[in-house]
């Protein structure tokens, strides 16, 4: 249905584990036309893999669920959209769960559309070349656990054709999920690398959700919003050239200003003028940001051209297994007690275990992260050992949470506060296929 | 007198990572320190402090209409998220520390303020 209106989008989840509370108070208060819950990072996906691996029913996002509860009813009820990725690695499950939610509030006609074809593990082959590294997939010598391309917003568009209450993907392009209603909304032709450049910097700007309205951003003494606990997500209201406001709720925490803005629309971007997603080349070098009232900003002059004729490619291998320890040293001299466990841990990983592969250690609270050396350590009456490697078995990973547990009685002095994980691990590295090769389709389920 | 300071006294900054290439926007707060920026946030000074983390190229993409520098660094994620043994994988901190970089507030008449914050 095309509007020429302002047409308004906000975002409920910036990432798989993202708040619920806002996005409930968006969605009541909002005047939303839609909302895009986006959850998809590479190893969530990779993960998605290993849990659809174990039970073909599942797959999706461990929230999905729980935000289906709290909003199906509420965005049928406001004749808000619900677009997301939640679908992960198993969108028609996730569809399934939407539809037995739907049926169980009662939500009679509920339309969930389903976008599927973003699966291509049936085109990546041990010959297949990887973009970094530049190898085959065979010569990495691991394991595929899928392969996903990322779609576009034509295969949301595709779905949005059919009046859905709630369109459930997985992995599409993070501003794809915005873009398309959007573009939709406005009827913006397919080849108007313009306003799709725009529309797909409004889809950047939210897709993160609170990044863009405080969240990630307050440094004390020198950047602060109010009320940071309660900080809210965007809203954007668009117009029909493809230029927006980002704003928020009032009587919410956290602030959009121009400097929020700013550093989101540089977030994971690197060549501003060239921005490549499924649907456009964008280009951000010439974008204007200007302040129009409390927690309104405009953004207006992003551009683009000729979309990618390949579409990028996650391939997730399996990565083994991260093995992390820590026990701590407190009071006088808890560094150089700090440093000789270390050593004495990176000793016997070797000489004990006859493990070759990098143990790293570090002083949590010293120099952990940036691996600076600090001018005084004498005031530091608090430092944490953590310990880690990366293997391929279970057994290698042991010994090291054994070693690092055994400094309690062995090592030096006053060693307490002993932690020990490990996690599986996967790997993800990037290819391209000719989009030629990926066919989206949809489904939609009607309760 | 030479009067050193952190960068953080004169700009903001957020880090994104993909895959083992890390991005860290760099925006002055006052226009007027946009020229220091440019002059002392470059790659041979990032290298020279940081080379141990920040190991790869660093390309520079200038933003004068926002007084914005976005660096866009190789190989400075240890193997990148999945890779990495650092206690942040995704090395969300570096814009810490890049903004942990000394500028010398004297190097560039142009810079100068009054700004008592300072």
């Amino acid at each position: 249905m095309a509007s020429r209106r302002t047409y308004r989008i906000g975002t409920g989840a910036g990432f798989s584990s993202d708040r619920l509370d806002p996005a409930i108070d968006l969605v009541k208060r909002g005047q939303l036309d839609a909302i895009v819950f986006e959850c998809v990072g590479e190893r969530t996906l990779a993960f998605g893999h290993r849990d659809r691996a174990k039970d073909s029913n599942r797959g999706y996002n461990a929230l999905l669920e729980k935000r289906l509860r709290a909003l199906l009813a509420l965005c049928y009820t406001n004749g808000t959209q619900l677009i997301t990725n939640m679908g992960v690695a198993n969108p028609a499950a996730a569809a399934k769960i939407a539809h037995q939610i739907g049926q169980e509030l009662g939500l009679s006609g509920l339309r969930i559309a389903v976008v599927t074809g973003d699966d291509v593990s049936t085109l990546i082959h041990n010959d297949s070349m990887l973009s970094e590294p530049a190898c085959t997939v065979g010569e990495t010598g691991r394991s595929v656990i899928g392969a996903n391309a990322y779609l576009g917003s034509d295969a949301i568009i595709s779905a949005l054709k059919e009046d859905p209450h709630v369109v459930i993907t997985g992995r599409v392009a993070d501003p794809s999920l915005f873009l398309a209603p959007i573009q939709h909304n406005f009827n913006w032709l397919a080849e108007d690398w313009s306003r799709l450049g725009a529309g797909t910097l409004v889809g950047h700007l939210m897709e993160c959700a609170a990044q863009v309205t405080g969240g990630y951003f307050v440094d004390p003494g020198y950047k602060s919003v109010p009320n940071l606990a309660y900080v809210g997500f965007p809203i954007a209201e668009v117009s029909s050239d493809g230029s927006a406001v980002i704003t928020k709720l009032v009587d919410t925490g956290g602030k959009v200003s121009t400097q929020t803005v700013k550093e989101q629309m540089l977030y994971e971007v690197h060549n501003p003028s060239a921005y490549l997603t499924p649907d456009v080349v964008a280009d951000f070098s010439g974008v204007e940001i200007s302040n129009e009232g409390d927690d309104r900003v405009r953004v207006a002059g992003a551009k683009g051209t000729t979309r990618p004729s390949e579409l990028k490619v996650t391939v997730a291998f399996d990565g083994g297994y991260l093995a992390e320890a820590e026990v701590s040293y407190a009071g006088p001299g808890s560094v150089g007690r700090a440093s000789l466990a270390a050593d004495i841990v990176r000793d016997r990983i070797k000489q004990v275990h006859g493990l070759d592969q990098p143990c790293r250690t570090d002083l949590i609270g010293l120099n952990a992260i940036h691996g600076l050396e600090s001018e005084s350590n004498t005031d530091i009456r608090d430092v944490r050992l953590r310990a880690a490697l990366r293997c391929d078995d279970q057994e290698t990973a042991n010994a090291l949470l054994w070693e690092v547990e055994s400094l309690l009685c062995c090592g030096p002095a006053g060693g307490g506060g002993y932690r020990g994980r490990i996690e599986p691990s996967v790997l993800t590295y990037s290819t391209f296929v000719d989009r030629n090769l990926v066919a989206p389709k949809t489904e939609m389920l009607i309760v | 007198m030479t009067k050193i300071v952190e960068l953080r006294t004169l700009a903001h900054a957020r880090a994104g990572d993909k895959g083992n290439r890390s991005n860290v926007s760099v925006f002055a707060y006052d226009p007027k320190d946009f020229g220091l920026l440019e002059a002392q946030v470059t790659e041979s000074r990032l290298k020279l402090h940081f080379g141990h983390l920040l190991r790869g190229s660093i390309q520079r993409f200038m933003l004068p209409k926002l007084y914005g520098i976005n660096l866009v660094i190789d190989d400075a994620l240890g193997g990148g998220v999945n890779e990495s043994l650092n206690l942040d994988s995704h090395g969300k901190s570096w814009s810490f520390l890049v903004l942990s970089l000394p500028v010398n507030l004297d190097a560039d008449s142009n810079s100068k303020s009054n700004n008592p914050s300072r």
